[in-house]
């Protein structure tokens, strides 16, 4: 502790940590926002909100390789956390620490920071557009990326089946998929997306949303176009495979037109040069350009920081924070940010206590983050307790299916029982249905 | 009477457009020269020179896996030794952080060389798909890996991933039954399928259910719930230990079940007996391979359909589930040759590029690009979706993989990667100008080359059907606008467009 000073109030902050988190085990684990939801959807229940989910768009931004919780809304008002974490703890705001700075405040009482290169999502939390959702995680935690990824994508414990997102279409699309409803930024769309008949479409950027072949003569471009644009020829059968193709390849000339109009749009703000930045910044051009998307999915990887942690884990977090910060104005400049809900997590958080090799081994609940002026902003949920671990791992405080309950209940309107296949409680996460 | 469904093709009627055809759909196309081999064996020496591969010599493929004597190594997952066990034990009591951290370390090492071997199984197969002068031995192993669908992520081990790789091989073209009852003994489905848990205590369905739904009898085909609970309960016991299987008799219910209505001690082989007793046993896996050889419209069956798939299966049933028989009717039918199962398949991306290399002859590049673009596709092999395996037919398309998929052959035909700024036709460029070779000699000797002829021939060979004039009057201008312009240049730009053609994603 020597490099870490402990401010006057610290005693008093961790006493209502601590505080918090047995009145949370009380309640038998169900944080109060979502015990509260569910009085909210008595009163609620019936109400259909005609009109609003139509243009309602959902972001979802996955961070892989199981993000360090810890270290990005960083517990400073607790002296277990620099126990257990003596090279890789972040100060509190005021404190010097040199290797990993300061966390930028979020929470006095609660004594809770961000990550000192997350300014961008501090502005969002500052002007009400980010809400922080404590200790996400599931019962039985399973520490492989793989299966916990999949167990986040599908919802179920298990891991298996179809995509949560995928089911939310295949319940609402009356068996018919929504073209170009599901969009993936990225080599391959994710499981999250795969439903029995919604099938979401990925790409890695505008550039290659079309045939290149053009441009290795001159002479290839008007009859490609001619080929492709053609739709079904004439004499081609109405039920025939030629005939679906015939069409697909006319719809898949329209939507590059659409999506590369779009894109290549000057967007209203300047994006970070980011991995994540270009995605969002593509999304973004999307949203404004009028695609009838519904669902976007958007991925930063890296986050697997099992030795030298701090200078990885603060360009990620520099990344991210700056990436949904430039998302979040462009939303806003668009008009669109009341319509666009994004939401960020990653597979699971990391060891509490830090390894030999100044990183963090795989772990279990970790935040997640929900942005858009719609949201209820603040700190929701309870910090899961350092000391009262399950095998070094932080117990969850919020099953992350609660989240996506309140999302499709509340955001995308849709049945979440049923496209959850369980009864989740859901969160209440919006400032107002 | 109504004709046999089965009825055989007039021998007379087998041409080089059927061989194409054969081709095709028992194996990943060919070139010219191959399809005229083909053609002038006759029906029905061709159709046994697919299917009886077993008499070719085996494949010799460049690749080798990369253990220890050219074979698979199945040491990197091994289970801990029982030293292992006690270092990490006595560590665990000790608090003892750093030898902790130590073994996490190797398993952390451990699993990245398995990555690693696993990316050599993917391009090794990749490998075998281009080289093998056996297709329908691979096209089937495929046909299998989709059937019974495992995937590498839950499984975490290659070496498992390889053996069981190498029981859809070795039992390809074989007996079906013989394959189910390898297959709830093959370590790789226990472990993805749960087998592994499935205890005289604590029964887990998973398997037994699977087994009845999708691999032997289609869902709710023949079979209660009531099965599954005692399905399930005649395979606990089945798991495995290391790389091999292990009954456990300590874990297996040895009770009296019901299974079917028979009452008696049943275990794992007793449930399949009784599966394979059932009607849907050989219909369910006759109409999947009639959707994977000869049409996979979507949507129930035709009356055509129906009936062929019907007379398969009794053919199936009376051979005791040989698989050769059923592929023998299939290859021979007057029906598989039929103009509306012509162009009705739509190509996996395995096919897409397997296909793509082996009848146009073009330059493999990389195999690791080749295995990366089937994964863009959708078809990641080794890793299926799910338990249900690729979905095929139309889920293969939307409108982002059809661009991915015409973008993969501009890159095979030119070499040109999609993430490249500029454009050449470099000296890596296919050479096209042997498909011309063989029009000039074969099909219309004596005929000057013009345009037409060209355009007519590069589609019908290239699309599996015959060309809509629209498409010929396309390619045609094409060529006459470029007449200057070398040969292979043309033909690599008359071929990039027909490969950008919607129905080149058909075969």
């Amino acid at each position: 502790m020597s490099n870490h000073h402990v401010p006057p109030t610290a005693l008093s902050r961790r006493v209502f940590l601590q505080h918090g988190v047995m009145l949370a085990s009380m309640a038998s684990t169900i944080p109060a926002f979502i015990e509260r939801s569910a009085m909210g959807m008595l009163a609620t229940q019936g109400a259909s909100g005609p009109g609003v989910a139509e243009d309602r768009v959902l972001v979802v931004v996955q961070l892989s390789g199981g993000n360090d919780g810890l270290n990005t809304v960083v517990p400073f008002g607790s002296a277990d956390y620099y126990n257990a974490r003596p090279t890789l703890a972040i100060g509190g705001p005021g404190t010097v620490r040199d290797a990993t700075g300061q966390a930028l405040l979020l929470d006095r009482d609660q004594g809770l920071g961000l990550h000192p290169n997350l300014t961008g999502l501090k502005e969002l939390y500052d002007s009400g557009r980010a809400a922080v959702i404590q200790g996400t995680g599931y019962p039985n935690p399973n520490r492989s990326h793989f299966t916990s990824m999949d167990i986040w994508h599908t919802a179920r414990v298990d891991g298996k089946g179809t995509g949560w997102v995928g089911r939310y279409f295949d319940c609402t699309c009356n068996g018919t998929p929504v073209p170009e409803g599901a969009v993936a930024i990225g080599g391959q769309a994710p499981l999250a997306m795969m439903g029995e008949v919604q099938k979401p479409i990925a790409f890695e950027s505008a550039e290659l949303f079309r045939w290149l072949g053009k441009e290795l003569h001159d002479g290839l471009d008007a009859p490609y176009e001619a080929i492709n644009r053609a739709g079904p020829l004439e004499g081609i059968e109405q039920d025939t495979q030629m005939n679906f193709l015939m069409r697909t390849a006319l719809d898949a000339q329209v939507s590059s037109d659409r999506i590369r109009s779009a894109v290549a749009k000057q967007p209203l703000v300047t994006y970070p040069q980011s991995s994540l930045g270009n995605q969002l910044r593509t999304i973004a051009a999307m949203i404004r350009g009028g695609m009838r998307t519904r669902v976007y999915y958007a991925s930063i990887s890296g986050f697997d920081t099992h030795g030298g942690q701090i200078g990885t884990h603060a360009n990620l977090m520099r990344q991210f924070g700056d990436a949904i910060l430039a998302f979040q104005n462009d939303l806003k400049a668009q008009g669109n940010d009341g319509r666009v809900l994004t939401m960020c997590f990653s597979e699971f958080g990391r060891r509490v206590r830090q390894n030999a090799s100044n990183g963090t081994d795989h772990g279990t609940a970790a935040p997640m983050f929900l942005l858009g002026s719609a949201v209820r902003s603040g700190i929701l949920g309870a910090h899961p307790s350092l000391t009262d671990l399950d095998q070094g791992d932080l117990k969850y405080t919020v099953d992350f299916r609660s989240i996506y309950a309140g999302v499709l209940e509340d955001w995308l309107k849709a049945p979440a029982a049923k496209i959850l296949g369980a009864e989740i409680r859901k969160a209440q996460l919006l400032t107002s249905g | 009477m109504a004709p046999n469904p089965l009825r055989p093709l007039a021998s007379s009627q087998f041409d080089y457009w059927k061989a194409l055809h054969l081709l095709n759909r028992a194996g990943f196309g060919g070139t010219p020269e191959s399809i005229r081999a083909l053609a002038n064996l006759g029906l029905s020496k061709a159709v046994d020179s697919l299917v009886d591969f077993d008499r070719l010599p085996e494949p010799i493929v460049s690749r080798r896996p990369p253990g220890p004597d050219g074979q698979w190594d199945s040491s990197i997952m091994r289970p801990p030794t029982a030293e292992e066990q006690a270092v990490a034990t006595a560590a665990r009591r000790a608090n003892d952080e750093e030898t902790l951290a130590r073994l996490q370390r190797e398993r952390g090492m451990r699993e990245v060389r398995d990555r690693e071997q696993l990316k050599e199984l993917r391009e090794w197969w990749m490998t075998r798909f281009l080289e093998t002068n056996r297709p329908l031995e691979e096209k089937l192993t495929l046909f299998w890996h989709g059937h019974f669908a495992t995937g590498y992520r839950t499984i975490e081990d290659s070496f498992h991933m390889a053996q069981q790789n190498e029981l859809f091989r070795a039992n390809a073209a074989g007996n079906f039954r013989k394959l189910v009852e390898a297959i709830v003994r093959d370590p790789a489905m226990i472990k993805y399928l749960d087998n592994d848990e499935n205890r005289r205590q604590r029964p887990n369905e998973n398997l037994a259910r699977e087994l009845m739904e999708l691999f032997v009898l289609g869902e709710g085909n023949g079979y209660t719930e009531q099965d599954i609970k005692e399905g399930a309960r005649a395979l606990t016991g089945y798991t495995f230990i290391d790389d091999s299987f292990v009954y456990r008799e300590a874990e297996h219910d040895s009770d009296l079940k019901v299974l079917f209505g028979k009452r008696g001690r049943w275990d794992g082989s007793d449930f399949v007996r009784f599966m394979f007793e059932r009607p849907g046993a050989s219909e369910f896996l006759c109409l999947k391979l009639t959707r994977f050889f000869v049409t996979d419209l979507p949507g129930s069956p035709s009356v055509d359909v129906r009936e062929f798939v019907t007379a398969l299966a009794r053919l199936f049933r009376d051979s005791r589930f040989e698989i050769k028989p059923v592929l023998r009717a299939i290859f021979n039918s007057e029906f598989f040759y039929a103009p509306t199962n012509a162009a009705s398949v739509i190509k996996s991306p395995i096919q897409l590029t397997v296909q793509a290399i082996r009848s146009l002859k073009a330059p493999v590049r990389s195999v690791e690009a080749l295995t990366a673009a089937t994964d863009l596709m959708g078809q990641a092999l080794f890793q299926p979706p799910n338990v249900k395996g690729w979905e095929g037919g139309r889920s293969w398309i939307n409108t982002a993989t059809l661009f991915v998929r015409q973008n993969f052959l501009v890159y095979l035909l030119t070499g040109r990667r999609p993430t490249q700024s500029d454009w050449a036709t470099t000296s890596d460029s296919c050479d096209l100008t042997h498909l011309l070779a063989d029009l000039r000699q074969g099909s219309d000797p004596g005929e000057d080359l013009g345009a037409e002829s060209t355009a007519r021939f590069l589609l019908r060979f290239t699309l599996a059907s015959k060309p809509h004039p629209d498409r010929i009057a396309t390619l045609v201008r094409f060529l006459e606008s470029t007449s200057s312009a070398p040969e292979n240049d043309r033909l690599l730009g008359a071929m990039t467009l027909v490969t950008a053609m919607p129905e080149y994603q058909l075969c």
